[in-house]
């Protein structure tokens, strides 16, 4: 075993997907399918913010690829114009792999929820961001199953109640940012699904983003979990709650900047910002692992804080490249071209030949099949 | 040397004085490099043109400890002047490298069988271990076989002394040594071998010359030694007219890959996890990218096929390679790509099961698996390899299905065809004529639009068509489509027809007749007795059928390549016969299979020892009901 460096060039992530030659607008990504979701489901939300920001990215529709598990999330592709498939559950990020390695011409996206990417595929989603496949993961966390009528999940909070724990959940909810981030990931970020600006933002950083990149966005049920995120959008309660990012700033929140991130022992805490020197509070930058993990941390299963924004952002190899890299290398190399290169295969070093009942001395390697 | 049963078919025996066909065992510990003797052996059998067949046999433990019985591996080789079917029942000549190895396999031993032992290895602590009170060597229960006692680890270490290498390498060529010596004894070519070593070891190149040296001081310890008799020759084989080469089945499927992503101009993508016996598919693909094959070695068996679903998605040749735990596995995966009928082939080297089973033995259980292991009514088409180098064409059969009819294809392989070797007469460039796919790139519908689930009248396939066409855009998903659109449809009616189209694509597909070969000819009448087979047990079903009929017994043969579906002709063959009989390593699924299909009762003659049939041994399982009378007289085995 031994470490090849194939000395890639930095590309993002759109770099290889042809443009549009005309303005496009969210209707050109609309397709003709009726949305089936409930009245009040924040899938809506991110539904419109995405057919709105996919025409910024300025690709075209034709090599734009979504591609969902199994979850209400994961009706998503139905609703786009654009090529799409409704898979199974879980394994939507191994299906993006095999399609993102074959087509470096295609903008991927991955629509899955928090039982679809956490619970059943939880192992594909930390092996496409581990791997850094170029994808765009849209993780939409609502804390509950919906489709299968509200059991708990995988980001429940200890102690819901629901059909299938009527007397509490009993397991440790999983906090999927933290998780990236362990997975190093390398790109992460959080939105909410009713605020159309930081999480438009955030997508189109994430679909510019060369790699794997993973967006968390908190999203309503309003049928088995409504009102889940309330505390993070009224804003008498989320002003002490919501921490926005932003890279190469002081992180500071509330109205007036009132509260600030500081360092306390390997992690964070909040602080009242008059009451630190400037110096001490926390300055955002998206290539450090580990101010993204403890940024992380900051964000509690009771949303006593929230932190949004890119949380990590940086540049390293991505596999679909690499793994092109080399084919691409053994190609030039010659030998797999021809028929007579798949002949020469075939007979490999060592053949013999029987002539009119007669066995021939060793022909040798040969192309020569005829 | 005289072979212990010389019943070879005369119309290919070649006049001469040698024997016509020899069986060699190498059995030793699991470190002695029994298999790359065995591989080495066979081929210089094949560079001197000779019809061969092996079978490897090895514990699942990559080093069982050492010198016990669990960790024998050996590694089994049948050569012969004429075409042979099977790797052989008994062997003529058994190499045991260690206590271990003579108690595991001295009992296949024929009588007056030759035994070649290293006696270095008969140490008290070995025997001990292996729970041998004496030593079989002093005593007289080796007495019916003709025993040579060599001290192979003692002569090896003096004979590589002046090159100053330590003991331990040079013990470990001993391997070399037994090798040497038999390539004396049956007057095999050696300068392939010596090529062969100094390249294998060119980074090393004192190893090199240590295993050529214990290679020569074997063959010339033969030379010497009058205690050999020999050196004699088993003439080359009189096969059909062609170039051949000595291939094993994982390497003809990893080929016949690579030839049907050229033939059908697409690049290949492989998504395979490993896992025994069909991790060398993997390992074979992975050098081959100069053919523009890409393989992704995913996080399990479900990533394997997934990935694989969205190459094909996006216009790729899709694969995924596994054996039976990993089928299970990919049930899910395998029934969507049923639903987006995209083409797909799915490699199953069988294994010894249920569960994880006997990882490194063959058996041919996961044939109901395939046919039907999906929610749902979920048909895919099975293919089945008979030989290690019928493999090649089974591939290439199974991508023009799955191409032709956008649709996944499973290949039934196993383990004995996986690790087993034979020739392999080579395609010619005319057998690889190129024939690309065409994607579908405009609209099909009657008012313009693209209806991506129109079928083709022929062959109801629907259009392949991939992202980045434009105006073609469409979701394809696992939820029931709506005939034409392929939209989510929920219809009753709808449904119904979706499922009929499904399996009337798959019934519809061409696959060729069932050939019988039934010595009462065709004018002639038939046999009473057909014996039918799948898979691996071609070539044990073939030898035995053939020894039946040099008893004068009457019986006709077929085998099936295509489990699904069935060939055309194939109730009408069945009706010919008063008794089927179906041979197979499970405990009757095809049997089972046909009964139902055909609702004729057939008679199922099974084994499941990991172990392919013998020769002989199918031989009598057949006979009582090949000949009635004698059935009467010894009772029906089954």
């Amino acid at each position: 075993m031994s470490a090849i460096d194939l000395g890639m060039p930095i590309l993002g992530g759109l770099d290889l997907v042809p443009t549009a030659e005309d303005v496009q607008k969210a209707k050109d990504f609309t397709s003709d399918q009726e949305v089936r979701w409930c009245p009040g489901c924040g899938d809506y939300a991110v539904l419109a913010a995405v057919r709105s920001f996919l025409p910024t990215l300025s690709i075209r529709r034709e090599n734009t690829v979504f591609v969902s598990g199994i979850g209400c999330s994961s009706r998503f592709p139905y609703y786009l114009d654009t090529y799409g498939m409704h898979s199974i559950h879980g394994r939507a990020p191994a299906i993006a792999t095999g399609l993102a390695v074959s087509r470096p011409d295609l903008s991927v996206f991955v629509v899955t929820g928090d039982g679809d990417a956490l619970s059943i595929g939880g192992n594909h989603l930390i092996h496409a961001l581990r791997r850094n496949v170029n994808m765009t993961i849209l993780l939409f966390n609502n804390r509950i199953y919906g489709l299968t009528k509200g059991q708990y999940s995988p980001t429940s909070e200890i102690g819901t109640v629901t059909k299938s724990t009527p007397m509490g959940s009993l397991d440790h909810p999983f906090n999927p940012v933290s998780l990236a981030l362990g997975a190093e990931a390398t790109f992460v970020g959080r939105a909410m699904d009713s605020d159309r600006k930081g999480l438009t933002a955030v997508l189109e950083a994430a679909a510019r983003h060369r790699g794997a990149s993973l967006v968390e966005i908190y999203q309503d049920c309003p049928i088995f979990n409504d009102g889940s995120f309330d505390v993070l959008r009224r804003p008498d309660d989320s002003e002490a709650r919501v921490i926005p990012l932003v890279a190469g700033r002081p992180i500071t929140f509330g109205t007036d900047g009132r509260w600030c991130v500081v360092r306390r022992g390997f992690g964070l805490q909040v602080a009242v910002t008059a009451d630190v020197a400037p110096d001490d509070v926390v300055v955002h930058d998206p290539a450090n692992l580990e101010l993204a993990f403890a940024l992380s941390r900051l964000s509690d299963q009771a949303l006593d804080h929230a932190v949004f924004g890119v949380l990590r952002q940086v540049q390293r190899p991505t596999y679909d490249d690499l793994a092109r890299a080399q084919v691409q290398q053994a190609v030039d190399g010659g030998g797999g071209e021809t028929d007579e290169d798949l002949l020469g295969l075939l007979h490999g070093k060592d053949t013999w030949t029987v002539r009119d009942g007669s066995v021939l001395p060793a022909a040798g390697a040969a192309g020569a099949g005829a | 040397m005289p072979t212990t049963d010389d019943r070879v078919d005369d119309r290919t025996v070649r006049p001469g004085a040698g024997p016509h066909r020899v069986v060699i065992r190498f059995a030793g510990d699991s470190g002695d490099g029994m298999q790359l003797t065995g591989d080495r052996f066979t081929a210089e059998a094949a560079a001197f043109g000779n019809d061969l067949a092996t079978f490897p046999s090895f514990p699942a433990e990559i080093r069982a400890p050492h010198g016990t019985l669990a960790g024998v591996s050996s590694f089994q080789l049948h050569f012969a002047d004429h075409d042979i079917l099977t790797p052989g029942d008994r062997p003529d000549v058994l190499v045991a490298m260690n206590p271990a190895a003579l108690k595991a396999n001295v009992g296949d031993l024929p009588a007056g069988g030759v035994l070649i032992v290293d006696t270095d290895e008969f140490t008290p602590r070995n025997l001990t271990k292996v729970g041998y009170d004496g030593d079989p060597l002093e005593d007289d229960s080796l007495a019916s076989y003709t025993v040579h006692r060599v001290a192979m680890t003692a002569l090896t270490t003096a004979a590589l002394a002046p090159l100053g290498i330590g003991k331990k390498d040079a013990e470990r060529s001993k391997n070399m040594f037994a090798l040497g010596l038999l390539s004396w004894m049956y007057s095999r070519p050696t300068e392939g071998t010596e090529r062969w070593l100094r390249e294998k070891f060119a980074k090393r190149p004192e190893i090199a010359e240590a295993n050529v040296v214990a290679f020569r001081t074997g063959h010339a310890y033969g030379e010497t030694t009058e205690s050999f008799a020999g050196p004699v020759a088993v003439a080359p084989a009189v096969l059909p007219d062609g170039t051949y080469r000595q291939v094993t089945g994982n390497t003809a499927l990893a080929y016949g890959i690579v030839a049907a992503g050229q033939r059908f101009g697409l690049p290949v993508f492989l998504g395979s996890y490993p896992i025994t016996p069909a991790s060398d598919i993997l390992h074979e693909l992975a050098r081959l990218k100069r053919f523009g094959v890409t393989t992704f070695q995913a996080e399990d068996e479900i990533a394997g096929i997934g990935s694989a679903i969205g190459a094909a998605y996006g216009g790729a040749l899709g694969v995924t390679t596994t054996s039976g735990p990993g089928i299970s596995l990919k049930s899910e995966a395998l029934g969507l790509a049923v639903m987006i009928e995209l083409p797909l082939l799915v490699i199953d080297v069988q294994r010894g099961g249920p569960s994880t089973g006997l990882p490194t033995k063959t058996e041919q259980s996961d044939l109901l698996q395939a046919l039907f292991g999906r929610n749902g009514e979920a048909p895919v088409p099975v293919v089945a390899p008979s030989s290690p180098a019928d493999a090649f064409d089974a591939a290439l059969d199974a991508v023009r299905i799955a191409v032709t009819y956008r649709t996944p294809v499973l290949v039934l392989s196993d383990g004995a065809i996986a690790n087993g070797s034979e020739p392999w007469r080579l395609p010619r460039a005319a057998d690889l004529a190129r024939t690309p796919v065409i994607f579908q790139t405009e609209p099909n519908g009657p008012d313009g639009e693209f209806l991506p689930y129109a079928r083709d009248p022929a062959t109801l396939a629907r259009p392949w068509t991939v992202p980045g066409t434009p105006g073609l855009e469409h979701r394809v998903g696992g939820l029931e489509k709506a005939d034409g659109t392929g939209n989510i449809s929920y219809e009753p009616d709808n449904h119904e027809r979706m499922v009929r189209l499904r399996q009337a694509k798959i019934d519809g597909i061409e696959v060729p007749d069932l050939e019988v070969d039934d010595p009462a000819g065709p004018d002639g009448g038939t046999a009473d007795v057909l014996v039918l087979g799948w898979g691996s047990t071609y070539g044990p079903i073939g030898a035995a059928v053939r020894r039946l009929r040099r008893e004068g017994l009457t019986v006709a043969r077929a085998h099936l390549r295509h489990l699904n579906p069935l060939p055309a002709n194939t109730e009408a063959v069945l009706e010919r016969y008063r008794t089927v009989v179906v041979p197979e390593m499970n405990l009757g699924q095809l049997a089972f299979l046909l009964q139902g299909r055909f609702a004729r009762p057939v008679t199922s003659v099974t084994k499941v020892a990991g172990m392919p049939f013998g020769a002989e041994e199918l031989q009598e399982l057949l006979r009582p009901h090949v000949s009635p009378s004698a059935s009467d007289l010894i009772g029906v085995r089954r």
